[in-house]
């Protein structure tokens, strides 16, 4: 997948997931005070990524880290190139 | 100790004969049937009845996904019914969260068709790794009850009743008390319920379920009624807004009736039979608690599923208690068995047509049980003003309820 395959396959999903409006959906945006997702949601989005990208991050200390979606593209990106 | 009265400011109504109070009460009163042919049930393997009283064109969207995550379908319709109670109570938002407004709304279970989805996935491999996190509060028990709290900030008690086809009515009868007691100010209660192959089944493998009008949906419940063959389940919520008459009338409320007297027992005889001496002890217990004579009752809104031995067993104890002059009348051959949700729908048609000034009949009474003619059976629409109005809501596992109304207009 190249990069911004990866990125779309993050934003189509959690958009879908939390039903978010793909405007809103830029790489500054703070999941939290921007996206309006919370803690519950945050189990959601690690289960909706693992699911598209078949990994398991939910052990994961840098997943707790994450606060834009420009953090979740990083992160998955990293996942994506160490899984080769 | 003296207790506060209490009226009933509002109610709101999801089911398949409307979303509203108003639409349901017309339908009922124009004798239309909610009951249709469900395809999905031909796949349902030993499952002999075809036939149920669906809720259509909710639009979940309607409701805020921070909200709706925790809700099952049951959910919904609670917080919807929720809604319309509030709104046709005028019911002042900032008294939702000051600790003296609670929520009693109770269902059979947990959401079943929330389970059936989680474990078809878990069922294959075995692994929760996908489990979402709002699964836990669409199963629990208190679901329905935490689901309208959480929803609309109301702070005070939240009570999940559970016993099946008189939760609801056991719900109102709580909140009464509690208001009575002066515990709480006001308190939406009432019940929800959703449909799904179980439920039929579990009508249907005790030979309770109606089969044999699989190609005539609409004739398929049919209380008291000759050819009656047993229960069409229904799906939905009813929710009541009960209050302290005092404060109600001090805000202005619109005040639709008063609840005056409540009871529930238990049938020890069996945990699926119903016991006449068991229906009688419960109603005499309400009239007791509302103070009033059995004569002085103008209108029973009964039970009546269209069971063989239900209908028989409550006829018999009404015309004990009652004598055999007070019209009864049972909704479910328009509504089906809405279970958890029936004593509130049922009870809030009942106080709307209170007001309107006519009674709807049993739809598809067309020949009188020989064993259910020793009452006052409606076939037709009655017009009548009652002043006390008897409700009856009987479960299997042994719970009986009854609640008694008074109409406010007699005030």
């Amino acid at each position: 997948m190249t990069e911004e395959e990866v990125i779309e396959l993050i934003d189509s999903s959690l958009a879908e997931e939390f039903e978010l409006e793909r405007s809103e959906m830029t790489p500054e945006a703070n999941i939290y005070e921007d996206l309006g997702l919370d803690s519950l949601d945050t189990v959601d989005m690690v289960i909706v990524l693992e699911g598209a990208f078949s990994f398991k991050i939910r052990e994961e200390e840098s997943v707790r880290a994450i606060r834009t979606l420009g953090d979740i593209h990083r992160f998955v990106l990293t996942k994506v190139s160490e899984n080769g | 100790m003296a207790l506060e009265p209490v009226v009933i400011t509002g109610a709101g109504i999801i089911c398949a004969l409307g979303h509203s109070l108003e639409a349901l009460t017309t339908a009922l009163l124009r004798g239309e049937s909610g009951v249709s042919y469900v395809p999905e049930l031909e796949r349902v393997g030993g499952l002999r009845t075809r036939v149920a009283a669906l809720v259509d064109g909710v639009d979940p969207k309607q409701i805020p996904r921070r909200f709706r995550r925790s809700m099952s379908r049951m959910s919904m319709y609670a917080y919807l019914a929720s809604l319309q109670a509030l709104e046709m109570g005028a019911f002042p938002e900032e008294n939702l969260a000051n600790g003296r407004t609670g929520v009693i709304i109770g269902s059979t279970l947990g959401s079943t068709e929330t389970s059936e989805r989680f474990f078809a996935d878990y069922f294959t491999d075995h692994s929760l790794e996908r489990m979402r996190s709002g699964l836990f509060f669409q199963l629990m028990g208190h679901s329905c009850a935490a689901n309208v709290a959480q929803s609309l900030g109301i702070t005070g008690r939240v009570l999940a009743p559970a016993s099946a086809c008189a939760t609801s009515c056991q719900a109102i009868g709580y909140a009464y008390e509690q208001i009575a007691f002066g515990r709480q100010d006001a308190i939406l209660c009432g019940g929800a319920d959703e449909f799904h192959p179980l439920t039929a089944a579990t009508f249907d493998i005790l030979h309770a379920a109606s089969t044999a009008y699989n190609q005539e949906p609409q004739q398929a419940s049919r209380p008291f009624d000759a050819a009656r063959d047993g229960v069409v389940c229904g799906e939905g919520s009813g929710v009541l807004l009960l209050e302290n008459k005092k404060i109600a009338l001090q805000r202005g409320a619109p005040i639709l009736a008063e609840v005056v007297g409540f009871a529930t027992t238990s049938d020890t005889s069996s945990i699926a039979n119903p016991d006449v001496t068991a229906m009688h002890t419960c109603m005499r217990l309400a009239l007791e608690d509302a103070g009033i004579q059995a004569h002085e009752i103008d209108y029973v809104n009964a039970h009546a599923t269209g069971t063989l031995q239900g209908d028989i067993a409550e006829v018999e104890a009404l015309a004990c208690l009652l004598g055999d002059k007070v019209p009864v009348s049972s909704f479910k051959g328009h509504l089906g068995h809405t279970l958890a949700a029936s004593g509130a729908i049922e009870l809030s048609a009942t106080v709307a047509m209170m007001q309107r000034g006519e009674i709807a009949p049993t739809r598809n009474l067309h020949n009188i049980d020989p064993q259910c003619s020793a009452v006052a059976l409606l076939q037709h629409n009655l017009q009548i003003n009652p002043k006390y109005v008897l409700k009856n809501n009987f479960a299997m596992g042994g719970i009986n309820s009854t609640l008694i109304l008074r109409s406010y207009t007699h005030d």
